[in-house]
């Protein structure tokens, strides 16, 4: 029987069987950052156990960073500044590389990690951070971790898992002009739940995820934490191995051709058999927004916040008038032309390159509206010299955006900034809960062309009905 | 770890679904690199009258009696899910709280639980419905029991629901194993795989940190 590239890579990991579905799997690569590998580092140090291989482990400073220019270790976060400098000094001590404040390569965790050539195809990699799951769009196994399963990591450079259900969702059709990963997957929750993918990796396939480049795979795979899954994962490609090819932490060019070899076997084989599959057909799909404080409340632009009395299941009913109410939103109200007072574009979902120079298309001779403020914060330094290179930068400046340094930022009120109560937001990042960017701010999840587009007009707005500036 | 066997006390009905890690704990109230102080961040942005605040939300079911004793939550489909952060847990343990019941996990969350002598009891969304039900008709007398030893949860009414608990997870609960420990018996098997791996995949492996 066929195995799927979840079969393939939990066999390859498997170092004992544990019974009860349970392995003790080898753990490839360590990423940790400030906000929880702090507390992870600090435990083991006190329980006197040591790193091993800590040339596997990396460390970035992301979470609660300052992200204004000439930053130091201060930041608007209660006792912020213990967390940096403990995390340095636990780093050195275990030897691990770290991506310092003032170092390019910093930046978000799984900005840098696939930036950096850490995350790659077949590797098993795991974060105290939920949104591990992003490098699954590299064909890496690489899944969310709290801090003690962090300390176990570090310690034995193993993990013990029991193996989740392999589902397989399929993207068929073509993307229309202005839809993105990101509105595929915000659909997908919609449609399906924020548990939906509870228990699963999900393998992401289909015509339309062969035609997405691995920055878009990366975003997709970023959200499959929003639906519930343990991860997902795209098989690797020539695109794949493409991007992978000639990073500092990737394999050099005498292994280049093993490694590819190896890399060539791990997709699902075509008789492979998944516990439960999905189809999705993406050519109507129109740009995605959400109304709610769940991932899973969300609707196409194009479409209206809805009636929570429509609602069948008691739960979500309720559900939901808490979001409207949360939201300031009443049943009917088109989602198009809801006025914001905030737009931001950022997080580990969507501020690399490919993002931005989206973003950049849309703002590109425009300015956003009297009264928004608009803050981007590139995915890392790298992605911010990147795109300052090829004048991205200005592009956002002139548009009357705030241009920072990188950093998870006000994705959830990181650095302590909020756009303030009640404020409503359009954002690129991958949850609205309740007081997730700063207390009583209403967030409204999109992809970067839909927040630049909502930004200029002042409100919620149809990227689609847009037109380029050269 | 403390270990769990069986508890009978106040249950809290939270019934929301998807209740995420952040409204468990704002990350604002994350203050010191430490696992400890974190049980007044507890539901903050429920719990307190205002953002930054201390002033009890009266409404609020944990600054009611009974339940400000509870040791037991009940909630809806998703508890727990969203971002990583284990201090949702560390807060949840020193609040007091013993046991969660609800039809569905977030994955980290529910990792996290049996690391640090939570139980996370999985039922059907009708049962924690009616669980609910029975507590609120006298919630000081109506206690729920988490029997761990028979995986059990025993209703008010004397009504008893099983539940499964993946075998490792009920072990570390039960005699509240330390998990590097247990792992590294198998270490001698652990650096055997290493180095066949190297061999295997030697791009893999890294000579240095930079």
């Amino acid at each position: 029987m066929g195995r799927t590239i979840l079969d393939k890579l939990w066999a390859e990991h498997t170092i004992a069987e544990l019974g009860d579905a349970t392995s003790l799997l080898f753990i490839d690569r360590i990423f940790l950052h400030e906000r929880t590998g702090s507390v992870a580092l600090k435990g083991l140090e006190e329980a006197g156990r040591r790193v091993r291989n800590p040339e596997q482990v990396f460390c970035t400073m992301d979470h609660i960073v300052d992200t204004t220019a000439g930053r130091t270790d201060d930041t608007r976060m209660p006792g912020g500044r213990e967390f940096i400098t403990s995390t340095r000094a636990s780093a050195r001590a275990a030897g691990i590389t770290l991506f310092d404040l003032g170092d390019d390569r910093q930046g978000i965790v799984h900005v840098v990690s696939p930036e950096q050539g850490i995350a790659l195809p077949g590797v098993t990699l795991v974060c105290p951070d939920s949104h591990t799951c992003t490098l699954g769009g590299l064909g890496a196994l690489a899944w969310g971790i709290g801090s003690t399963e962090g300390e176990h990591a570090l310690a034995t450079k193993t993990l013990a898992v029991r193996k989740p259900k392999a589902m397989r969702i399929r993207f068929e059709g073509t993307l229309a002009p202005r839809v993105y990963a990101k509105d595929l997957m915000l659909h997908l929750i919609s449609r399906f739940g924020a548990s939906g993918g509870a228990g699963y990796a999900i393998e992401f396939a289909g015509s339309a995820i062969r035609a997405l480049p691995v920055e878009a795979r990366l975003t997709l795979c970023n959200m499959a934490v929003e639906f519930g899954a343990w991860t997902g994962i795209v098989a690797p490609d020539e695109l794949t191995f493409e991007y992978v090819r000639g990073r500092p932490f990737a394999p050099g060019p005498d292994q280049w051709a093993s490694a590819v070899a190896h890399w060539r076997t791990l997709p699902s084989d075509p008789d492979a058999i998944f516990d439960r599959e999905l189809e999705v057909d993406c050519s109507p799909l129109a740009p995605q927004i959400t109304w709610g404080t769940s991932p899973q409340q969300g609707a196409g632009i194009d479409g209206q916040v809805p009636d929570p009395a429509a609602e069948t299941d008691a739960n979500r009913r309720q559900s939901a008038e808490r979001a409207l109410l949360y939201m300031g939103l009443t049943p009917g109200t088109r989602l198009a032309g809801l006025p914001i007072g905030a737009a931001f574009i950022g997080s580990c979902t969507n501020s690399r390159l490919s993002d931005l120079r989206e973003a950049a298309g849309v703002l590109r001779g425009r300015h956003v509206a009297s009264g928004v403020r608009a803050i981007c914060v590139p995915g890392s330094s790298l992605v911010k010299k990147a795109a300052e290179a090829e004048g991205l930068d200005q592009i956002f400046r002139e548009a009357g955006f705030e241009w920072r340094e990188s950093g998870c930022s006000m994705c959830f009120y990181a650095g302590g900034e909020s756009f303030g109560l009640e404020e409503r937001v359009v954002t690129s990042t991958n949850r609205n809960f309740e007081n997730r960017q700063g207390p009583r701010t209403r967030s409204h999840l999109a992809s970067p062309a839909t927040v630049a587009a909502s930004a200029i007009a002042g409100a919620l707005a149809d990227v689609r009905e847009m037109r380029p500036r050269d | 770890m403390e270990k769990f066997t069986t508890l009978t006390a106040i249950a809290a009905p939270l019934l929301r679904i998807n209740i995420d890690t952040d409204a468990i704990i704002p990350s604002r109230e994350m203050k010191r690199v430490s696992k400890e102080g974190l049980a007044e961040g507890l539901f903050a942005g429920w719990r307190y009258q205002a953002p930054g605040s201390r002033e009890e939300n009266p409404d609020f079911i944990l600054n009611r009696e009974p339940y400000r004793r509870a040791r037991i939550l009940l909630s809806g489909i998703n508890f727990g899910c969203g971002s990583s952060r284990e201090h949702a847990v560390w807060a949840l343990r020193e609040w007091g709280i013993r046991a969660v019941i609800a039809p569905s996990f977030g994955a980290i969350f529910q990792g996290n639980c049996v690391r640090n002598g939570i139980v996370p009891v999985v039922l059907d969304n009708s049962v924690v419905e009616a669980l609910a039900g029975q507590v609120e008709a006298d919630p000081g007398k109506k206690q729920v029991t988490v029997d761990l030893l028979r995986c059990l949860v025993i209703a008010p009414d004397e009504t008893r629901h099983g539940f499964q608990l993946p075998t490792a997870d009920r072990e570390m609960l039960l005699e509240g194993l330390d998990s590097i420990a247990v792992t590294l018996k198998l270490d001698a098997e652990i650096l055997a795989f290493r180095d066949r791996d190297r061999t295997r995949r030697p791009w893999i492996y890294l000579p240095k940190a930079l």
